[in-house]
């Protein structure tokens, strides 16, 4: 039989609707769809994908399970290697990873692992509260600063190893950037929410509100009893670009706009933390984060939102398909030019004017390719005598962040990169005895995924140790 | 869930609440600060340390009702619990070495700097106070700045209490006359601050701030919290919740602080004004 050549589209909010809500996006797939998309997996002998996946998840065992119409035994599956499956199936860079090696996609339409994976990780969700019971515990204590995505998956794997595992979190929710950063039509919080608990139902006890390198050192954490300690803090300041204006009212990063948004609920019209809403919004950045603090924006009723990048359309770093949607929201973008200057309104004579010291323009300047850098991707040059003003009254700062020093700062004889990154070896293994390290506190600002895969990394190194030493 | 232990009313708009955070107690250092929560609803605000009992498990905090959140903050009694309460965060204020200080402490702010002033006093420095207040109704804390304080000046708006003027009016008094400080810590309102900081400057005395700029999660991830300083040709953007709060008055722009700290007076004014209809209803 000739395999379908084009993948099941997922359903989604329709654009129109969408902008005038914080609800999902992408609905998921329906049982049908589920079950005809899986039917396109070839079975391949090679199974490239399980390789592009950086925690390796069975992934033709667990579309076998869904061609049975078994989305829980697909569920378990994935379970085994992935503790966020709900959470992945939605904002892995599958494209990039699993279906970049599909066999199918040799000549059609890679198969949609993504979707897949989603379409089980929900049905199982959907269903009784069935959760991992607590393992036996084999008595070894392991502390694990940040519950973000590589802190979650190293407590969560050591847990169900038997180690008592406590998540140190700074602030008062769990999940980190899932929580803060991923706006809830790209990632309910409640999907989080649910993955936090499945955890906490095997023994992972979480404690928010607790600052490692202020509240608790990770030197105090041994003799508190810890026997390891995995460092998952995430990236840290925001990066700006160092222009006049940036200190302007109006003027965020997107990290603390898309936390008052995401964390504090700002765009809830009873929420007692404020963000600028409505006007005409620039978002300065082509990453997934520059669209997510995009499409924010018209959700939180802007007139125009306006993406500034540096580059053109083929360098843009974020998702196809989050760009895609924001296209569709109607974001605009404006490619190959760049900030110079931010300006803000000032009222001589009076001091007292309420819109002083706001954002009224960005001034900017065209670019052009110049030759590929170090990293092959084409320098951008200024366009002399090219500049032109953008009016706005909210710019949004997405230019990526740089690891917070508070670990470092506090942590004896822990090495850094120039990058101020925690220096690791392939096991996770930081220059101090039983300290591992993972995600963006390693790497800088990446994916969801490649944390996860570091968490898992570290758990699997923790247990060698810890069991090395008896 | 951090118990408030005790709780004291120092005005009628400044109130003193203990609040059982054991961890912090045990760490916190004069100059640090903590993030709370009030409830599952609110919003994220910085108070800084008023002071610790560690036996007890204690943070003292005290803060003025001026927004939304420290009016309901003031509304909670003894035996109610705050819903988050994380710290201690920022660097703690530099004291090692100084033998000579003056302290300047403006309203509420005189809060934070009399711990500085007790740490100072108990390391043995000779510890000069100025607190100024808007009137006698705002006064708070004179008898404990008067324990720690080797000569302590009060200075009231408007003359009903201890000299009449601005604390600045007493400084440079006192630069004049040749007294000589190791530092000079001023802690209150931004204008305030602004204004010591030029006082200082024609006598090259060093000068520090306590900046209490907006912010969210106080760790240094959202750039809320950032301000300007100009230090010789250079500017330099700083985070006040990892780089600071305290700066050196010099190098700080009060003018840009001044401006950032505005930008939600817009939303605080209208949420303070549903809250009023919101009042008028339940009277009627």
């Amino acid at each position: 039989m000739r395999p379908e050549p084009k993948r099941r589209e997922m359903p989604v909010q329709p654009p129109k609707e969408r902008i005038g809500n914080f609800d999902e996006v992408a609905l998921g797939y329906t049982a049908e769809l589920a079950e005809e998309e899986a039917r396109r997996c070839l079975n391949c002998r090679t199974r490239p994908c399980v390789e592009g996946c950086p925690v390796n998840v069975d992934i033709p065992a667990f579309i076998r399970k869904l061609q049975e119409k078994d989305a829980e035994g697909a569920y378990q599956v994935i379970r085994g290697s992935n503790s966020l499956p709900a959470v992945c199936g939605r904002v892995c860079p599958q494209e990039s990873q699993c279906e970049s090696r599909c066999t199918m996609g040799l000549r059609f339409e890679p198969v949609a692992i993504g979707r897949l994976e989603r379409y089980a990780a929900d049905v199982h969700n959907a269903g009784a509260e069935a959760q991992d019971a607590p393992p036996t515990d084999n008595g070894h204590r392991v502390a694990v600063v940040g519950s973000g995505p590589s802190g979650l998956t190293c407590a969560g794997d050591l847990a169900r190893k038997g180690y008592r595992v406590t998540v140190f979190e700074a602030l008062h929710t769990p999940g980190g950037v899932l929580v803060y950063g991923i706006p809830e039509f790209r990632l309910p919080k409640s999907i989080v929410a649910r993955e936090v608990s499945a955890l906490t139902a095997m023994g992972v006890k979480i404690e928010t509100n607790v600052v490692v390198g202020r509240t608790v050192t990770v030197d105090e954490l041994f003799e508190q009893g810890f026997e390891a300690v995995f460092i998952g803090s995430g990236a840290g300041l925001p990066g700006f670009m160092g222009i006049p204006g940036e200190s302007l009212n109006g003027v965020y990063s997107a990290n603390e706009y898309l936390t008052r948004a995401n964390l504090m609920k700002a765009y809830r019209a009873d929420a007692e933390t404020p963000v600028m809403k409505g006007g005409k919004v620039t978002v300065v950045g082509g990453g997934n984060v520059a669209m997510d603090a995009a499409r924010t924006a018209l959700r939180l009723g802007a007139d125009r939102v306006t993406v500034v990048y540096r580059r053109s359309m083929e360098e843009l770093p974020a998702r196809r398909e989050e760009v895609e949607h924001a296209q569709e929201e109607g974001v605009e973008f404006r490619l190959l030019c760049s900030p110079v200057e931010i300006l803000g309104y000032r009222n001589e004579n009076d001091r007292q004017d309420p819109k002083n010291g706001f954002v009224t323009e960005m001034l900017c300047i065209a670019m052009e390719l110049g030759e590929p850098d170090e990293r092959g991707r084409r320098r951008p040059i200024p366009v002399e005598g090219s500049e032109f003003t953008l009016e706005t009254d909210t710019v949004i700062m997405a230019l990526g962040t740089s690891p917070n020093p508070l670990i470092k700062n506090t942590t004896r004889g822990l090495d850094v990169n120039s990058h101020g990154g925690i220096v690791v070896n392939e096991d996770g293994l930081t220059s101090r005895e039983a300290v591992y390290a993972g995600g963006d506190a390693v790497t800088g600002a990446a994916t969801v995924i490649s944390a996860m895969g570091a968490g898992k990394r570290a758990a699997h190194a923790i247990d060698e140790y810890l069991k090395g030493k008896g | 869930m951090y118990q408030i232990l005790e709780k004291t009313e120092l005005n009628s708009s400044v109130v003193r609440m203990e609040v059982a955070a054991p961890r912090i107690a045990a760490k916190a250092k004069p100059g640090q600060f903590i993030i709370l929560r009030v409830d599952e609803e609110g919003e994220r605000i910085p108070l800084t340390v008023a002071g610790t009992d560690p036996e007890r498990g204690a943070v003292t905090i005290i803060f003025q009702t001026v927004g939304s959140t420290t009016a309901k903050l003031g509304r909670m009694q003894e035996g109610d619990s705050i819903r988050d309460f994380v710290g201690p965060l920022g660097e703690p204020t530099e004291l090692e070495g100084l033998r000579r200080v003056c302290i300047v402490g403006g309203g509420v702010g005189c809060a934070i700097a009399l711990p500085l002033a007790r740490a100072l006093h108990d390391a043995g420095a000779e510890v000069t106070g100025i607190i100024g207040f808007r009137s006698r109704e705002q006064l708070i804390l004179e008898k404990d700045f008067s324990a720690c304080c080797q000569e302590l000046t009060v200075m009231t708006d408007d003359g009903s209490h201890g000299e009449k003027g601005n604390v600045t009016v007493p400084l440079k008094r006192m630069l004049e006359q040749g007294r000589s400080f190791d530092s000079v810590i001023a802690i209150g309102p931004l204008v305030m601050m602004k204004f010591v900081a030029l006082t200082c400057r024609p006598y090259g005395v060093p000068c520090t701030v306590s900046m209490n700029p907006i912010m969210i999660d106080g760790t240094g991830m959202c750039g809320c919290c950032r301000l300007t300083l100009h230090r010789g040709d250079e500017t330099l953007t700083k985070f006040a919740c990892v780089d600071g709060p305290d700066f050196n008055a010099y190098e700080v722009d009060f003018d840009e602080a001044m401006s950032r700290s505005r930008m939600y007076g817009e939303f605080e004014r209208k949420v303070r004004e549903d809250t009023c209809r919101l009042f008028r209803g339940v009277e009627t």
